[in-house]
């Protein structure tokens, strides 16, 4: 993924949907205690699509995002990642491997500023040792800048560039959840993972947020899992969308299918017996 | 009217990056370390040196190490005066068991000793964390007082743990009189503030302040907290130690595992809570509160010609102290380093109102 121009970018990106399958998840079962958070459950993510979660409270979808950046550990199931499998992963190893997130309730580092904060998101890729960084001279310096220009470019894309000097706890909720995307985009994942974007959002800055992932779905062909409430986000944005309720999969398939899924509108509305 | 900026644009990211981004700024701090250097040592009285200006540069200097600990990392520690011990008792024993080691290596290695342990205590920090960990550290603090009272191998087998260093040199020179140790005080507080600056200004200080912030989303973002957390007790640490020693051979000369009790590590760590947690400046402004408040209120009275006995003067004075501290961490919880940003943002507007 390069942050380029945006006339120059997606030329070479796979059609939306029709990519290769780069997450597999087969047969995913979590348990916390005697509680099943998640029970058999099976989909796969393409490479360059924008894949929703969606279900009722309670659901699983959050457990479902731990599970892929290795927060969690299923205790049964495999997880193939490009190709290969993975076993029981510490969250370092999946942001290693290209997987960044955002987080449901907003886990910014609260005491440092906007520009610190996605600084942080680029970590990975600093090389810097400790004793570099005391002297701050040459190289350190050289990299601090080189990861500054990629992070502007964050903020510029973002349109973030008033508030790069405010410590982040001082922000109203949209900027930041806007800074927390920022994070996860400066580390130039290939596979970002969004916990509810746009929770707790107004109709404005619901417009906003869509724009914003679908710019970075198209121009970097990142490709993109997203969990939401608001169905007509979903609809409109999402390529193809798994459905949880209780912990198990009751739909799979594009907007237009789950929406006219009978289990899907049961769990959604309730049946009448 | 005069701390402005201006007409002083940013034109690249390296003026962007400086420690000191505003012009006055920096011609300000140019000139204190040049006072510092060059007038201080030639007027000030050998009292001022020996009572005030040496302890208040050295306890900076480990207020500065606890502040990366405390401050920028979130770990709690209750055991620093006990890692100042280990600096200043490791030089010691390298001065009498190597008499060829210079005075500079002696005290960095001193401080590389005090690393090692400090990375060994700090080692619970990878799974406890709060006041735990605090309790944790506290174990650090009595382990080592009793080590140094009771092994008499550590103490060169002197009576009760004390000890003293002879005359000391550093490469030729002399360190005897008083402002002669100042400078050599000095010396390692600039190089060591501006090592700290650079540290939590780049990755290495970005990665505590996310562990301190916000563990888990470190975490997801790559960041290993077993790294971030043992680095940073490692560097606190090393400062600490180094601080350990020159209190020990700069300011006192002679001394007991005493002086380096849990007295000291609660004094440090109010001076960092004073001063400012996750602030390098704050940490000198917290020294210079605890070090120059009690001769302050020592000489007030005297000032005004009221006939105090000197219980009574030592009893106000414990009494106001007290009194401040808590007044102050209820009017102020960020510190005087937070005051000092505030008026420096008024400063940049007054005399106009926007």
């Amino acid at each position: 993924m390069n942050m380029t121009d945006i006339n120059s970018a997606t030329v070479t990106a796979p059609a939306r949907g029709q990519g290769e399958v780069i997450l597999d998840l087969q047969n995913i079962s979590l348990r916390f205690g005697g509680v099943k958070a998640l029970t058999d459950i099976s989909f796969n993510v393409r490479e360059h699509e924008i894949r929703s979660i969606i279900g009722p409270n309670g659901a699983g979808k959050s457990s479902m995002l731990n599970v892929i950046n290795g927060v969690y550990h299923p205790q049964e199931g495999r997880i193939h990642f490009r190709g290969e499998e993975r076993r029981k992963m510490e969250p370092q190893v999946a942001a290693a491997q290209g997987i960044a997130r955002t987080f449901q309730n907003i886990a910014l580092f609260k005491g440092m500023s906007v520009l610190d904060n996605i600084m942080t998101g680029r970590n990975l890729k600093m090389k810097c040792n400790l004793f570099q960084h005391a002297l701050f001279w040459g190289r350190a310096q050289k990299e601090e800048i080189e990861h500054r220009i990629k992070v502007e470019e964050v903020i510029d894309f973002l349109e973030i560039q008033g508030i790069r000097h405010t410590p982040v706890g001082r922000l109203p909720y949209g900027l930041q959840k806007r800074v927390e995307l920022g994070r996860a985009l400066a580390a130039e994942p290939e596979l970002l993972l969004l916990d509810e974007p746009m929770a707790g959002m107004n109709v404005e800055e619901k417009q906003d947020m869509c724009r914003f992932i679908l710019d970075v779905n198209d121009q970097f062909g990142t490709t993109i899992v997203l969990i939401e409430h608001d169905m007509g986000v979903v609809m409109d944005i999402s390529d193809r969308v798994v459905v949880l309720d209780y912990g198990r999969k009751i739909g799979d398939g594009a907007p237009d299918e789950v929406k006219n899924n009978p289990d899907v509108i049961a769990a959604y509305l309730g049946t009448s017996h | 009217m005069f701390y402005r900026e201006n007409g002083q644009f940013k034109a690249s990211y390296v003026e962007d990056l400086r420690i000191f981004k505003v012009t006055q700024d920096r011609v300000a701090v140019l000139a204190l370390v040049a006072i510092a250097v060059l007038l201080v040592p030639m007027l000030a009285s050998d009292y001022l040196l020996r009572a005030v200006l040496i302890p208040f540069l050295i306890l900076s200097l480990a207020a500065i190490g606890l502040n990366i600990l405390v401050g920028y990392c979130g770990q709690i520690s209750l055991g620093t005066g006990a890692f100042m011990a280990v600096g200043a008792y490791a030089a010691w024993n390298i001065g009498v068991r190597i008499p060829e080691v210079p005075l500079l290596v002696q005290i960095l290695l001193g401080g590389l000793c005090a690393t090692a342990v400090g990375v060994v205590f700090g080692i619970p920090s990878l799974r406890l964390r709060g006041l735990y960990l605090a309790v944790s550290t506290l174990a650090a603090q009595f382990f080592l007082d009793w080590a140094f009272l009771r092994i008499p191998a550590l103490t060169n087998h002197s009576a009760s743990g004390s000890v003293s260093v002879g005359t000391l040199s550093f490469f030729g020179l002399p360190l005897e009189s008083a402002w002669q140790k100042y400078l050599f005080c000095l010396g390692f507080v600039v190089v060591f503030a501006v090592i700290a600056k650079n540290l939590v200004r780049t990755t290495t200080g970005r990665q505590w302040m996310a562990i301190r912030d916000m563990d888990i989303a470190a975490g997801v973002i790559g960041i290993r907290p077993a790294y971030a957390k043992l680095t940073a007790f490692a560097v606190s640490s090393f400062i600490v130690g180094v601080s350990g020693a020159l209190w020990g051979f700069m300011h006192l000369g002679a001394w007991e595992p005493l002086a380096f009790s849990l007295d000291r590590s609660f004094q440090l760590l109010f001076m960092i809570i004073i001063g400012g947690l996750g602030s390098i400046v704050g940490s000198f402004f917290g020294a210079a509160f605890i070090v120059l408040l009690p001769i302050v209120l020592t000489n007030v009275p005297a000032l005004f010609g009221l006939p105090l006995s000197v219980d009574t003067a030592v009893h106000l004075e414990h009494i106001i102290f007290g009194s401040l501290i808590v007044i102050f961490l209820i009017a102020e919880p960020h510190g005087l380093a937070r005051l000092w940003s505030i008026g420096r943002e008024k400063l940049r507007l007054w005399p106009f109102p926007y």
